[in-house]
């Protein structure tokens, strides 16, 4: 009994740090309408900015978290201002293929500059774990969790009480009528952008102290990201982290209950099930 | 009488000797054989890169050795890209582009891809390291291979644990299984089902735990074999899961008797004692290793520390380094570069004074070489240690092993 509740608190913990990951893209699409197919690729570029940091300087990543979410935030701002505002009106495929070409040339930058070998941050409490109650929590994993749920916090309070949140807010429930009150939309889209990519690049750096970097694993953590917003409702903050907790406990049960090797399909199981009975996702609101 | 030496005298004398010379270069030239072209197919990128990068350096190092020995070698490198569809297709690259012979793959799927493409286009392979039976149970005519099978590596690896529970006096009873899903995990898995109660061992398989080659996390895998209570744990792992299936194992207070790695890679490589430091102290490796007593290995070692100081000597590097003197030597015997002659030369291959641990390098008719034998190594200090069979250990073996909180 208490190794289930062992696998059911590390699948929560890691379904936090996928909520996060997932969030940016659920922000993104909620606000601007464009579909961040490059988001895994901005996450595995946050997670060697980190490990370049922690071995140059030494620092913690989780020090690093709010560093590396501002620059890649800036990123964001910029690609979003200077490419992906063009693409806004066009049509959807024109959006998918933009944004598959940054993905392209952010894996091929990676892999040219770090090469294709996993490397991992090595921290000294690495190894530790806590026993409450006869059940183990990974520390890492948890300190990786309580980092998400403190930035998805900090992100739902910026939307509900500062200015420009509920501006960002205004201009996806009705773009029309925020242009006429005059909100720059322009600006605010990119602003948009730049959150999502912060989101991604903080989910990174919790992420690389769960796993270990390459830049091939882009990919499927774009492919995660996408499963859990549909799973929890594209556009909505609460669907993103429910979809995360969904999918990182579905993982861990069905690795145990099941067999390891089959943990993603049943994450692609609850893609099915989600799409069939409820398509706008479980918090997702209908369009 | 006095000669004047004038022009004419002049000129008949260059040419005459200019015409010696070349005649002499032209002996030289047609003496020294062409030289054996050898399209060297590993996986340098993706995530078997580090294992393939280190069977290269076997590769590079052999060529200027076999060169002082007098044997005449040319490397074509390629990449699979740790893929075996990649690997077929530069296999087939490396063919048009003129290669006399293939060798490769370390990976057992890539391993077969190359075999396939040496059976088709009649150019002998020399696998250096790939474990799948299969390969060579295809009635291939080109396919060679100096490295054992996963049914020998989990036989020899098997009875090495046999021979550590008598060194110890300690006897587990039950083991759990831990092993990556894919071709080589695969063919150790059906090995250790047909031959754990076919030779007797005193302990019995009481999970067995797959898990997927390119696992990002193996908390889950972990946990499962935790549950299962097991006094033993096995491992068939690559580098990279080795290294997160030991963390896992520390995160979780997963203490067995011994981890030990039947066969299979990662254990003794040296990124992985480097990023586990004190926890990878005691894990087991029984695999095919360097023989210490062979003056060729320490000639090998020798020009390896000098050329690559930072790298380890290990298995990737020895039997890459014998995978070049097969081909070498069945060269010379062959005296030409036609498959055909290679071919033969190769089948009637006896290296009496080579790298690794076993007899002399023969095939069978299968194109398997059987006498390979194997050593179990146990992390000393930071080093892959040789613990067992007693005549080449640099130890004895620790048996039952220190818990993870007794490391220091």
């Amino acid at each position: 009994m208490l190794t289930y509740v062992s696998i059911i608190v590390a699948g929560l913990l890691t379904g936090c740090v996928y909520g996060l990951m997932a969030l940016g893209l659920s922000v993104i699409f909620g606000v601007t309408r464009i579909v961040n197919f490059a988001h895994g690729e901005m996450m595995v570029v946050g997670m060697y900015a980190v490990l370049v940091l922690n071995q140059k300087l030494g620092l913690d990543p989780f020090v690093m978290t709010p560093v590396i979410a501002a620059g890649l935030f800036v990123g964001g701002y910029a690609l979003q201002r200077g490419l992906v505002n063009r693409y806004i009106a066009r049509p959807e495929h024109e959006q998918f293929l933009l944004l598959l070409a940054v993905a392209i040339m952010l894996t091929s930058s990676t892999l040219m500059v770090f090469g294709p070998d996993a490397r991992n941050v090595q921290v000294d409490y690495a190894y530790d774990s806590y026993e409450i109650g006869g059940v183990l929590v990974d520390k890492v994993r948890l300190l990786a969790a309580l980092g998400a749920v403190g930035g998805v916090a900090a992100l739902w309070a910026f939307f509900r009480w500062t200015r420009t949140g509920k501006s960002i807010r205004a201009c996806a429930d009705n773009q029309v009528g925020a242009q006429v009150v005059g909100l720059d939309v322009k600006r605010l889209y990119a602003v948009t952008f730049g959150i999502g990519a912060a989101c991604v690049g903080a989910a990174g750096v919790l992420l690389l102290l769960l796993v270990d970097v390459q830049p091939y694993i882009a990919a499927d953590f774009t492919l995660l990201a996408f499963i859990i917003v549909i799973v929890g409702g594209l556009g909505s903050m609460p669907g993103a982290l429910l979809g995360g907790l969904l999918v990182g406990v579905s993982e861990a049960l069905s690795g145990f209950m099941v067999l390891p090797s089959l943990k993603s399909m049943f994450s692609f199981a609850l893609l099915i099930v989600v799409l069939l009975v409820r398509p706008q996702g479980l918090l997702g609101r209908r369009a | 009488m006095r000669h004047r030496l004038d022009r004419r005298a002049f000129g008949r004398g260059a040419a005459a000797t200019g015409a010696w010379l070349a005649a002499g270069a032209w002996r030289r030239a047609r003496a020294q054989p062409v030289p054996l072209r050898l399209g060297v197919v590993l996986p340098r990128s993706g995530y078997e890169a580090l294992i393939g990068q280190g069977c290269q350096r076997g590769y590079d190092i052999a060529v200027p050795i076999l060169r002082d020995m007098g044997y005449a070698v040319e490397l074509m490198n390629a990449d699979t890209e740790s893929k075996p569809d990649v690997a077929r297709t530069q296999a087939e690259k490396l063919i048009r582009e003129g290669a006399n012979m293939l060798s490769g793959a370390w990976d057992s799927g890539q391993t077969a891809a190359l075999a396939q493409v040496s059976e088709q286009h009649g150019v002998p392979l020399v696998i250096n390291i790939g474990a799948d039976p299969k390969i060579t149970e295809q009635g291939y005519r080109y396919v060679f291979r100096n490295f054992p099978t996963a049914v020998m590596l989990a036989s020899g690896a098997l009875s090495l644990i046999g021979d550590l529970f008598e060194a110890t006096g300690k006897t587990p009873k039950t083991a759990v299984l831990m092993v990556v899903n894919d071709t080589f995990g695969q063919a150790a898995q059906n090995a250790f089902s047909v031959l754990i109660p076919k030779l007797g061992m005193p302990f019995r398989l009481v999970e067995t735990i797959p898990y997927d080659a390119q696992a990002r996390d193996l908390s889950v895998e972990v946990a499962k074999a935790k549950a299962a209570g097991a006094e033993l744990h096995l491992a068939v792992t690559r580098l990279n899961d080795g290294i997160l299936m030991l963390r896992e194992m520390v995160k979780q207070r997963y203490e067995p008797m011994g981890v030990i790695s039947p066969g299979a890679p990662g254990f003794y490589e040296r990124q992985f004692i480097k990023t586990l430091g004190k926890y990878a102290e005691y894990c087991f490796s029984n695999n095919a290793w360097m023989d210490p007593n062979q003056e060729l290995t320490k000639t090998v070692e020798t020009v390896f520390a000098k050329t690559f100081p930072e790298d380890p000597f290990d298995l990737n590097v020895g039997f890459s380094f014998e995978a070049v003197l097969i081909a070498a030597d069945a060269h010379r015997r062959a005296g030409s570069v036609n498959a055909q002659a290679l071919v033969e030369a190769l089948r009637a291959t006896n290296i009496g004074k080579r790298v690794m641990i076993g007899g002399a390098i023969r095939f069978d008719a299968k194109g398997q070489n059987v006498d390979n034998r194997l050593a179990s190594l146990q992390i000393r200090n930071g080093r892959p240690t040789v613990v067992l069979p007693a005549a080449n250990a640099e130890a004895k073996p620790v048996f039952p092993v220190p818990g993870w909180s007794q490391r220091t």
